[in-house]
């Protein structure tokens, strides 16, 4: 190799490691950034974890306060809920079974309502007709529940006045018939997807053995798909239970142990809320009543949810 | 002998499969029936005193001179800062999710969790924002305490609808992205995030306009239904649209019903607004989507 020949090949050597080295930095510092970028997006994703954490604690640390304060065996078993009076009761039984009652009517007209709606929009619907009252069907679920209150207040409430004289201005049918047209159509919606996931070659085969539209229907798709039905249902109760406003507005803020629905009545939701209204001071059993009544309501619709979700994922039929 | 679905029970068959159809057809009607006398009660009830003093005027103890102007400009506001703290926080938790992290019993765990903060009640977060931002961190009745409630109301179905759009971009974007060696935040920086912009919009818009009707959070929290002037800055108390109506429906006289039919008015207006960008956004995206 000639002296020439060796010095060129040495600076090249040289430049490549130079050029190398400056790589090697920028190679780094592109790693640096890559993993800061994935970090912050990894916090991102934790927002959601510590949202659920600060609902527990937040629930909880006020709770065990009200309950150093209050026995749990009064708050499960009494029957008057007074926490303002000067002698006061707290026992949940008025709130909860105003809240099951006001539910289980709104469910009453959910339930047939939204299954046949969605019976029609998986079966009979044209496509056409489909694409435009399905996305009209959702409007409903879009309304402002204050705006649902205004309407059973204002209403339905007189509206029923003429049918039913005894009926007082603030009641829970009202309020439980309107929160059944606001969650209609999440019903409609949940259980047309478990009809739609039932496959074409079961109708094919009912129709095959000279069945009816309707036979096939009730007794072929529908049986097909109920764990989705009924999973359905169970997250519409859980709406309804959680659901605030109609109540608050319509069906009066008096705790009420009775079941007759032509009478006012407060749920949990409307107490939470009435009380929070009232600016109440922090550190007051009646500030830790919100958060008893709030763990309660918490955890009821927690387990709806999560039942709602295991008969979907338990009896879920795989069809290949 | 018989048959046994002679005649006369084919033809009982028959009518009832077409009672089953009018059934479920009457369903769907009675239920769009009921959104119909809605919107017309409350057009019927509020147009006539939907007028440019009401929207301009602050609150009042007579309803003649009520008006609605702190409360527009309180969901605003809200909106603005709802948009502002949610939308870059439920994309980046998308995106985690989708494109950094690995099937590990974690993520799995974060996914439940997000399915389940979706049914929570609205009520329960209004108690978590009173606990935490209003008395916790205190920040007081505020517009910040409230927008921070709200966003991480809102979060899991931004979350849910950003995570369906960034799954409907091919894997050969990215692929093909990767072997020009491309890093992964570059793959999602200018390929995937612009490819799922239409979509991820959309689910955030529709978000928001949720958070616009929603009431009781910001009653938990102490959102306050008497307010006569325009918030300054985020730590100033504030009303919104949903709270101004509640309280007017909730009193007795008639003329505060009527001024509240004409806040729904106004309310739902938005809420068409926003709909419909949503519905043209979406509709730009799929032209788009040919690739």
């Amino acid at each position: 190799m000639s002296v020439l020949s060796e010095g060129l090949f040495r600076s090249q050597v040289g430049r490549s490691v130079l050029r190398s080295e400056a790589a090697l930095r920028r190679a780094l510092r592109r790693r640096l950034s890559e993993s800061l970028i994935g970090a912050a997006l990894y916090l991102c994703a934790l927002v959601s974890v510590l949202t659920t954490a600060g609902i527990v604690a937040t629930l909880a640390s006020e709770a065990w306060r009200f309950f150093e304060q209050v026995a749990l065996v009064e708050f499960w078993t009494g029957t008057q809920w007074t926490p303002l009076f000067a002698n006061p009761r707290f026992g949940i039984w008025p709130l909860l079974t105003a809240t099951l009652l006001i539910a289980a009517i709104a469910m009453a007209v959910a339930l047939p309502l939204g299954l046949l709606a969605a019976i029609w929009l998986a079966e009979y619907a044209p496509g056409r007709w489909r694409a435009v009252i399905k996305p009209l069907l959702e409007v409903l679920a879009g309304i402002p529940t204050v705006v649902y209150g205004y309407f059973a207040l204002l209403f339905v409430t007189p509206l029923l006045k003429q049918f039913l004289p005894g009926i007082i201005v603030f009641n829970a049918l009202s309020a439980g018939l309107v929160m059944g047209f606001m969650i209609l159509p999440m019903v409609a919606s949940l259980s047309e997807d478990a009809l739609l996931a039932v496959p074409r070659s079961l109708r094919e085969g009912a129709y095959a053995l000279g069945a009816t539209q309707l036979e096939v229907v009730l007794r072929v798709v529908v049986p097909a798909a109920l764990s989705g039905i009924v999973s359905a249902f169970i997250l519409a109760f859980s709406r309804a239970v959680g659901e605030t406003m109609i109540v608050t507005i319509a069906a009066g803020n008096l705790p009420n142990l009775s079941l007759n629905p032509l009478e006012a009545m407060q749920t949990m939701t409307a107490y939470i809320a009435q009380v929070s209204m009232g600016d109440v001071p922090h550190g007051t059993l009646e500030y830790r009543t919100l958060f008893a009544v709030g763990t309660a309501l918490f955890v009821l619709t927690l387990v709806l949810n999560l039942l709602s979700r295991w008969l979907l994922d338990r009896f879920r039929e795989v069809y290949d | 002998m018989r048959a046994p679905g002679g005649p006369g029970m084919r033809r009982r068959r028959r009518a009832a499969a077409v009672a089953l159809q009018a059934l479920a057809l009457g369903a769907v009607v009675v239920g769009l029936g009921v959104l119909v006398v809605l919107l017309f009660d409350v057009l019927r009830d509020g147009a006539g005193t939907l007028t440019w003093t009401f929207l301009d005027s602050f609150p009042s103890r007579r309803w003649q001179q009520a008006g609605f102007k702190a409360a527009i400009f309180g969901s605003v506001y809200l909106l603005v800062l709802v948009a502002v703290i949610s939308f870059p926080l439920g994309v980046g938790a998308a995106v985690y999710l989708e494109e950094y992290a690995r099937r590990s019993a974690m993520t799995r765990f974060v996914e439940i969790n997000i399915a389940n903060l979706a049914a929570v009640p609205s009520i329960v977060y209004g108690l978590l924002g009173l606990g935490v931002f209003v008395r916790t961190l205190g920040l007081g009745r505020s517009l910040l305490a409230g927008a921070l409630t709200m966003s991480l109301l809102i979060l899991p179905v931004i979350i849910t609808a950003a995570r369906e759009a960034i799954r409907a971009v091919p894997a050969s974007i990215r692929e093909g992205a990767y072997a020009l060696g491309a890093s992964r935040w570059q793959v999602v920086r200018h390929h995937v995030l612009p490819m799922a912009l239409p979509g991820i919009l959309t689910g955030t818009i529709l978000a928001l306009s949720r958070a616009i009707g929603e009431t009781a959070p910001l009653i938990a929290i102490g959102a306050l239904t008497y307010v006569a002037f325009v918030p300054e800055s985020v730590f100033d108390p504030f009303t919104a649209m949903p709270i101004q109506i509640y309280n007017w429906v909730s009193r007795p006289q008639q003329g505060f019903h009527a001024i509240a039919a004409s806040g729904i008015l106004v309310l739902l207006v938005v809420m068409l607004g926003f709909n419909a960008l949503a519905i043209v956004l979406r509709a730009r995206m799929q032209r788009r989507s040919q690739w």
